[in-house]
C-alpha cells in the first residue's frame, strides 16, 4: 500500500511525532495514508495501528497543529480500510525504532514462532544477541509485546508484527 | 432497515463495552504486572472496537447522536450485550473463563462480519478480527495453565467454568433484528458456528484437563435487555460523569 502523501506536505508531516515513539514521524510510522490539496485546504487520511490506540486523537491534532503553523487549514479524516500493517512502517522507520529500544516486527511466520513457540530470535536492541525470551505478549502499548534478553538482561518492547 | 440495522450493531458493540468496562476495572488489580496490563489492553482494544461501532450508529442516528451519547447515554433495557460479559470479577478463575467463553464466540463471529455487505462493518471486523486472535490466544493459554497447574487452579478453574456455562446459550440466539440482517447479507448467521463453538471450547478444556460441563440449563434475556442485576452497578459507575455533568467533555 504506497502513501499519498503531497510532497510539500510530506515534509510538514515528517515533523510531526507519534507521540508514544518519538523517535518516529506520523509519516514513516504509517499512519499517515494520503495528505493532499482540496480546494483551499489539505485533507489527510490516517489510519489507526490499533483500534484502541489512544494516540490517535492526539496524532491528529497534532497534524492539524502543525500544518496550522504552515499555514494550511487542514481536515484529518480517519479511515479503518485497508487495516494498518506492521509492513507499513518505512525502512527508516524501522532503523529509528530499533535505536529507540524497540525490536521492530519480524516476518508473520517468525513473529507467530516467537510468540508461540517460544523461539528465539527476536534482536536485543540494546547488545544485538538473539538469546532473548517473551515475558508477555502484551507490553507497555497495545501494539508491542515485552521481551528480555538473556545475554545482557535488560527487559525491552518487541513490535508486534500485524498483518 | 436503520433501527433493525441499529439494533444488530448493539448486539456485538455492547458485549465490548461492558466486558472492556470490567476489564477495565482490574486496572491495577491483576494478579501480576503482565498480566494486569494484558487485561487491560485486552480492554482498550475492546473499547477502540466499541468506539467504530457507535461512531457509526451516530452517523446512522444523526441529529446530536455521538459515540458518547451511545455510548453513555442509554437505560439498561436498552443495553443489548449477553449475560456473560456482565459477570463479575469474582476472582482470576472467573475473569479467564469469562474471557475465554466470550472470546472463541467473539473471534468467529468478528471472523465471518469481514464479509459483511456492510462496508463500515466489514472495515471495522478486519481492523478487529487480528486483536481478537490476540485475546483468544490470551485466554485459551491462561485456561490451559489454570486447568493443568496447581490442584487449586486446576479446581477454581473448573468452578468458573460450570458457573459461567449456564450463559454460553444465549450467545447463539437471535433477535428480529438479527434475523433482518441476516437476511440482508449483512449479519453473521451464529448458529453457524455454534457446533464449532462448543468443539472448539471443549478441545482446549479437554487439553487444560477441564471437564466440559454438560448442563442444559441456561440463562438468556441480555439480547431482550433483560439483564442481572450486575448490570446496573456497572452502568451506575461507568455513566455517572455524563448523567451528573451533562454534556460534560475532557
Amino acid at each position: 500500500m504506497e502513501q499519498e502523501i503531497d510532497s510539500t506536505l510530506y515534509h510538514i508531516l515528517d515533523e510531526v511525532a507519534d507521540p508514544e515513539i518519538p523517535v518516529l514521524s506520523v509519516v514513516q510510522m504509517g499512519v499517515v495514508r494520503k495528505a493532499q490539496f482540496v480546494g483551499t485546504g489539505v485533507v489527510v487520511d490516517i489510519t489507526p495501528t490499533y483500534s484502541g490506540c489512544p494516540a490517535m486523537d492526539m496524532m491528529g491534532d497534532d497534524i492539524k497543529k502543525a500544518l496550522q503553523v504552515a499555514g494550511y487549514e487542514a481536515k484529518v479524516n480517519l479511515i479503518l480500510s485497508p487495516a494498518w500493517s506492521t509492513d507499513w512502517i518505512t525502512e527508516k522507520g524501522r532503523k529509528a525504532l530499533e535505536g529507540y529500544g524497540i525490536a521492530a516486527p519480524l516476518s508473520p511466520e517468525a513473529d507467530k514462532a516467537v510468540l508461540l513457540g517460544n523461539k528465539r530470535m527476536v534482536k536485543c536492541p540494546q547488545c544485538g544477541s538473539t538469546n532473548t525470551v517473551m515475558i508477555s505478549q502484551f507490553g507497555s502499548t497495545a501494539c508491542k509485546a515485552l521481551f528480555k534478553c538473556e545475554d545482557c538482561l535488560e527487559p525491552f518492547d518487541y513490535f508486534k508484527c500485524l498483518k | 432497515m436503520t433501527n433493525n440495522l441499529i439494533e444488530y450493531i448493539y448486539g456485538i458493540a455492547d458485549n465490548d463495552l461492558i466486558l472492556g468496562q470490567r476489564l477495565g476495572e482490574l486496572c491495577g488489580h491483576g494478579p501480576n504486572i503482565e498480566t494486569d496490563i494484558a487485561l487491560t489492553n485486552i480492554s482498550l482494544d475492546l473499547f477502540g472496537q466499541v468506539r467504530s461501532f457507535y461512531q457509526y450508529v451516530a452517523s446512522l442516528q444523526g441529529a446530536n447522536a455521538n459515540e458518547d451519547t451511545v455510548a453513555f447515554l442509554r437505560k439498561e433495557f436498552e443495553y443489548k450485550n449477553v449475560l456473560l460479559v456482565e459477570q463479575p470479577n469474582t476472582d482470576f478463575g472467573y475473569v479467564i473463563a469469562r474471557q475465554f467463553l466470550f472470546d472463541v464466540f467473539n473471534h468467529l463471529l468478528i471472523g465471518r462480519l469481514q464479509d459483511s455487505k456492510d462496508e463500515t462493518l466489514s472495515a471495522i471486523a478486519k481492523k478487529g478480527f487480528k486483536e481478537v486472535s490476540y485475546h483468544v490466544r490470551f485466554s485459551s493459554d491462561w485456561i490451559r495453565r489454570l486447568g493443568d497447574g496447581t490442584a487449586e487452579s486446576h479446581q477454581r478453574i473448573q468452578t468458573a467454568i460450570n458457573d459461567l456455562w449456564v450463559y454460553t446459550e444465549e450467545l447463539f440466539q437471535q433477535t428480529d433484528a438479527d434475523k433482518a440482517m441476516i437476511a440482508l447479507g449483512i449479519g453473521v448467521d451464529v448458529t453457524h458456528f455454534k457446533a464449532d463453538y462448543f468443539k472448539r471450547v471443549s478441545e482446549i478444556l479437554t487439553e487444560a484437563t477441564l471437564q466440559t460441563p454438560d448442563s442444559q440449563y441456561f440463562q438468556k434475556g441480555g439480547k431482550q435487555g433483560n439483564h442481572t442485576e450486575h448490570m446496573g452497578f456497572i452502568l451506575t459507575e461507568m455513566q455517572y460523569m455524563q448523567r451528573t455533568y451533562p454534556n460534560m467533555t475532557w
